[in-house]
């Protein structure tokens, strides 16, 4: 990492990881601005149909429509990475997605992680290293590890670092939050 | 909760049109600057068009004279990691991966990146500044740490954003529009408005005009380009200071540069007197030396941010450093 002035730069590119195209989405719709209408979303593999206004973000339809709780509002304004869940495997922030964007995707959440009662393996790793203090960041940051080691199962430490760096944590757990990842890694391919 | 809005997501390119030729029309692309705008007020919606059922604004691909198309849509991180832009434009690659974090760049697109609205913290609060229609400037008697030092007349001192325009115009890229009066193609250069022409606007797009896609043309023998982005901490965070270059060399010789600064100016910015003081020359200690004094030619900086001065001559005698030292 080279520094200049205010801070630390470095314009590094992660490896060559494989490029996840994105496709075009869902088909025509019109809905008006009162209307409340039936949209289907898959969730954890289950097809909810939940009535939204096309103004409500996904993370206000998870939370508020469906009482899937898991998925925390911080700032509500993309800066903070607690709301983070996947759609069709890509880490997103839900705050900054409309629900009727998300029709079609496929959206996994952190407690789509779970087998029954069984925490899946980076919510293990996440625990057993202590890799949190308050708790509020944690479902975010599980859910970009999450994203990161299924388009890369075994990330370097600095695709670890950038895989994360979208999710704050006030409680300052980052090196923690990166042993685990690391753990969760070597888990998961094993 | 975001104020109300009707939602259209059109299948053919002409239906866009038609839905975004009405005042109160914006398109949605990722959403990720639209999203915040709505919900800080700072754009009147009634109807969000999104443009994600159109299908042939996705994907990179090779044009058959050797450059490249990119839909709109595509994703900053799939611009960041295409081995077509890292190979041909790595200043491309470089700035795509310096925007925002990852969820935002597997969210946020390149259209959307070109055509996000200034970050200036008065312009996003609840001041009724001269760019959201008041008549004041607040941030040139105020707080402007991180606002502009060229090309802001003192009217509105904006930085522009984005990561990708100065790369882009470094490179040449051009934009394709379509709209109610058919399409047209304009360089990423002449996209980006002044105050001085317009501070209510940020591009030249008029009502009901899409960005369809972004040309770059075929990368000329022995271009060398980077995007180097400096800023305050290393997780996201805008540039403070930031420069593209795209240099075409002969041995350790610049026959030809063009240089586009971040962080500087209400558009993506030229920097003319780098461009002057390094090209048809050699780059060795004295022509950079030259460079880095050059940078800060005409520059009309704040008494906040002073700063950038230095800033930005350290920048560019790192970024030419690092270029004669690749020539080893
Ligand atoms: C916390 C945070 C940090 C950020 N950091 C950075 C950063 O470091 N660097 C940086 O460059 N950006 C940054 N951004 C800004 C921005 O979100 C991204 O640049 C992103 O690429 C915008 O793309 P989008 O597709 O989400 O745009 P949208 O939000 O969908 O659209 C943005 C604007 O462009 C218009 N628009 C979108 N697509 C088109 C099109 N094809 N034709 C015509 N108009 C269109 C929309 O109407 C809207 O006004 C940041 C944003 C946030 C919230
Ligand atoms: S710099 Fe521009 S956006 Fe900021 S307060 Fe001044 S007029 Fe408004
Ligand atoms: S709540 Fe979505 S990023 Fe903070
Ligand atoms: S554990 Fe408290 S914010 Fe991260």
């Amino acid at each position: 990492m080279r520094t200049i002035g205010a801070g630390a730069v470095s314009a590094s590119l992660t490896g060559a990881a494989m490029v996840a195209e994105s496709k075009p989405g869902p088909p025509e719709k019109i809905l008006d601005a009162t209307d409340t209408v039936k949209l289907k979303l898959n969730i954890n593999g289950v097809n909810y149909a939940v009535l939204v206004e096309p103004r409500w973000t996904l993370l206000f339809v998870l939370r508020e429509a469906i009482g899937l709780t898991g998925t925390k509002e911080g700032c509500g304004r993309g800066e903070c990475g607690a709301c983070t869940v996947l759609i069709d495997d890509i880490p997103r922030y839900a705050c900054m997605t409309l629900a009727v964007e998300a029709e079609g995707r496929r959206i996994t959440t952190i407690e789509g992680l779970m087998t029954g009662e069984e925490l899946g393996p980076v919510q293990k790793a996440f625990l057993e290293e202590d890799a949190f203090q308050c708790g509020y960041c944690t479902p975010g940051q599980v859910m970009a590890v999450e994203g990161l080691l299924r388009k890369t199962p075994e990330p370097s430490m600095d695709e670890i670092r950038t895989g994360v760096s979208g999710n704050l944590c006030r409680c300052g757990a980052y090196h923690h939050i990166f042993r685990a990842a690391r753990k969760a890694a070597i888990r998961k391919t094993r | 909760m975001l104020p109300q809005f009707s939602y259209v997501r059109p299948e053919t390119l002409k239906d866009t049109v038609k839905h975004l030729n009405v005042p109160g029309a914006a398109a949605h692309a990722g959403g990720t600057d639209l999203i915040g705008c709505l919900r800080d007020g700072i754009m009147q919606v009634n109807k969000v068009v999104s443009l994600n059922a159109l299908p042939d604004l996705h994907g990179i691909r090779e044009t058959a004279d050797g450059g490249l198309l990119i839909g709109a849509m595509t994703t900053i991180t799939e611009v960041s990691e295409s081995p077509l832009v890292r190979r041909k434009y790595p200043g491309l690659a470089q700035g795509a991966s310096e925007v925002a974090g990852p969820q935002l760049r597997n969210q946020g697109t390149i259209g959307g990146n070109l055509c996000q609205k200034p970050r200036c913290w008065y312009y996003r609060g609840e001041f009724n500044c001269l760019r959201k229609g008041g008549d004041n400037c607040y941030a040139l008697d105020g707080e402007h740490l991180f606002h502009a030092i060229f090309g802001h007349d003192r009217i509105c001192v904006i930085t522009h954003p984005s990561d990708t325009a100065p790369p882009l115009v470094a490179l040449g890229a051009k934009v394709r529009i379509i709209g109610p009066e058919g399409k047209r193609t304009i360089p990423v250069a002449n996209l980006h408005v002044s105050p001085a022409d317009n501070v209510r606007a940020e591009t030249v797009r008029k009502q009901g005009e899409v960005i369809t896609h972004i040309e770059l043309p075929r990368p000329p023998e022995n271009l060398r380009s980077s995007y180097r982005k400096v800023r305050a901490r290393r997780s996201w965070d805008f540039a403070l200071a930031g420069v593209a270059l795209a240099l075409e060399m002969d041995g350790d010789r610049v026959n030809k540069s063009r240089v586009v600064l971040s962080g500087a100016a209400p558009v993506p910015w030229r920097s003319q007197p780098v461009e002057n003081a390094i090209s048809n020359r050699r780059l060795n200690a004295e022509t950079i030396e030259k460079a880095a004094r050059a940078v800060v030619e005409g520059a009309d900086p704040l008494p906040g941010n002073m700063y950038k001065l230095d800033l930005f001559k350290g920048l560019i005698e790192e970024e030419l450093y690092t270029v004669s030292r690749e020539l080893r």
